[in-house]
């Protein structure tokens, strides 16, 4: 069944079912916001599974430095039942890497590049990795949003 | 920063020219930098570089309180100056679970439609300049200004509106002011109808437009794009209707799809918008006169978590999110204005399209576009030769006046 025709608790089965035990938890926060986090090693997966068999929209990524993790959230807007759907993932502070998703799909290219050079995020198999906002002589291993940054 | 890369000079080859538009003119919020790569006439490549003026907005707002950070992002846009506060409280409120008072939704509703009316009305009037229909650009705005005017007697401001507020709006609508809102939007409808008519109707637009530029509905999805840019492609994504929230749920309207996805697709969806916006607010404004207030709910504190909030600017959806430790200021703040999404789909709508139209088709997903002040053409084997964006925009205008000469007609005539 194409997602647009199944009712919210359907299309929630759904996603339940395919992310399955990628899912380490799943946070509903109200009925339009659900959080889940999964491994970033599952994110290409759950990202094809996301964009391309349940049609959801990309609205956009955050990422995020924290005391514990750099977070990265896929914010997935399900349209049809004006949910928000969240799917975040931590990465190690020390080495931030994580598999691109824009090979999926064009959407999430520029994105991808912004959290690169604002957070630091490496992301594997990018197809086209420069600079999108600082300048190409941007210093190296200064990254503006890490909580860490001192002027460059 | 430096203002120029010049990295780019050394791509270009004997067969291909290229030629820069940008990035100068910090005039809005996003100064870009087209390269356009053509041989001949012919666009074969797009390279768009931003950054120019990038303010660190979201690094900004982690300094501010949650009610100084509305502030903030009210000035990303000088244009959208509602649709962004209006995403950032609502992202606010879905963090700390803070309730809206009715009448405080359709005050917000009333201003944020305002707002996409003045948008629409400002980009018809610079598509028709840039067709060299400069008629089209003086009446467009000219129907612009009394919604400014508006605008100022609601708010104080013409843009700027300083009316949002995590858990309410501002100041209220006073019922004394409705019958003026209400006959300016009366006194709107004819002319919007003439240009509609006008647009819609006129060969010569059609021989402009129609097929220009095209983005096709799988590249729509492919490319994230959002607001009139999508659904001029056939896909029916808007905020207001996917995600109801203020008074969009509770007055009649409709979402306007054009299945085509070129130039003259987005001109119509922007028109035909633009009525909408006008049901939608004359809705509104009759609920007013009746709906108790009040319009502020007066959060104290907004407690640890995160939200989202998203809003149907008129260039599509603007998403804030914002995450909360139970302190004063926002922790983190992550800004997505529409043209983030939707000025990546040039790279596929302007290419195998003649330099003539690349001023229109880089201009149709209502980018913010007055960073194409300066522009130079490059020609690889005569060594530089530097252009102006009078010119480039004079070459479209010339492209008009010739297909008038051809075609034996006199363009768009307004009759107002």
């Amino acid at each position: 069944m194409k997602a647009k025709h199944m009712t919210r608790d359907e299309l929630l089965e759904r996603v339940k079912g395919g992310l399955g035990d990628k899912i380490l938890r799943w946070t509903e926060k109200s009925a339009r916001r659900i959080y889940v986090e999964v491994k970033p090693e599952d994110i290409p997966e759950a990202t094809r599974f996301l964009f391309k068999e349940l049609e959801a929209r990309f609205s956009i990524a955050t990422g995020m430095d924290t005391p514990a993790a750099i977070e990265v959230l896929y914010h997935w807007a399900f349209d049809q039942f004006g949910l928000m759907f969240t799917v975040r993932t931590k990465l190690n502070r020390d080495q931030p890497v994580i598999e691109s998703i824009a090979p999926i799909f064009k959407g999430a290219e520029w994105i991808e590049r912004e959290m690169w050079e604002l957070l630091g995020i490496t992301f594997r198999n990018h197809p086209d990795m420069r600079h999108l906002l600082l300048t190409d002589d941007w210093p190296k291993d200064k990254y503006p949003l890490r909580r860490d940054y001192v002027k460059a | 920063m430096p203002f120029v890369r010049t990295a780019w000079l050394a791509q270009m080859t004997k067969k291909t020219t290229i030629i820069p538009i940008g990035p100068y003119h910090p005039l809005q919020e996003e100064p870009e930098f087209f390269k356009l790569h053509v041989e001949g006439e012919k666009v074969v490549r797009l390279d768009i570089e931003l950054g120019y003026n990038h303010r660190g907005i979201e690094k900004l707002s982690e300094l501010k309180t949650f009610e100084q950070t509305v502030f903030l992002v009210e000035r990303i846009c000088g244009i959208c100056s509602t649709s962004h506060p209006l995403a950032c409280v609502q992202a606010v409120e879905d963090a700390g679970e803070v309730v809206v008072p009715e009448r405080a939704q359709y005050i917000r509703t009333v201003i944020g439609e305002l707002e996409r009316l003045h948008s629409h009305m400002l980009w018809l009037g610079l598509a028709g300049h840039f067709l060299g229909f400069n008629t089209v650009w003086m009446w467009a705005w000219r129907y612009r200004e009394p919604i400014l005017e508006l605008l100022e007697l609601i708010t104080g401001n013409r843009n700027h509106y300083g009316m949002m507020k995590p858990g309410g709006v501002r100041r209220d609508i006073k019922v004394e002011d409705l019958p003026a809102i209400r006959k300016t939007l009366v006194d709107l409808k004819g002319p919007i109808c003439l240009f509609r008519d006008a647009v819609t109707d006129d060969p010569l637009i059609h021989a402009r437009l129609q097929g220009v530029g095209t983005l096709t509905k799988q590249q729509a999805i492919d490319y994230c794009a959002v607001g009139p840019t999508a659904r001029a492609s056939g896909v029916a994504r808007d905020v207001r209707k996917d995600h109801p929230h203020l008074a969009y749920g509770r007055v009649d309207w409709k979402v306007i799809t054009r299945e085509n996805g070129d130039v003259f697709d987005k001109a119509v969806v922007r028109i035909l918008e633009a009525l909408e916006s006008i049901k939608i607010i004359e809705q509104c404004v009759e609920a007013l006169k009746t709906l108790p207030g009040p319009v502020d709910s007066n959060p104290r504190e907004i407690k640890a978590g995160e939200g989202i909030g998203t809003y149907e600017a008129p260039r599509g959806e603007v998403f804030h999110y914002i995450r909360s430790d139970g302190g004063n200021r926002p922790v983190r703040h992550k800004v997505r204005a529409p043209s983030f999404m939707n000025v990546a789909t040039n790279q596929t709508t302007v290419i195998g399209q003649s330099v003539a139209d690349a001023t229109i088709i880089l201009a149709a997903v209502d980018p913010c576009y007055c960073c194409t002040e300066r522009m130079a053409a490059i020609d690889a084997g005569a060594g530089r030769r530097v252009w102006s964006s009078a010119e480039l925009i004079r070459l479209s205008q010339a492209k008009t006046a010739q297909l008038k000469k051809e075609m034996g007609v006199e363009g768009p005539r307004l009759g107002l």
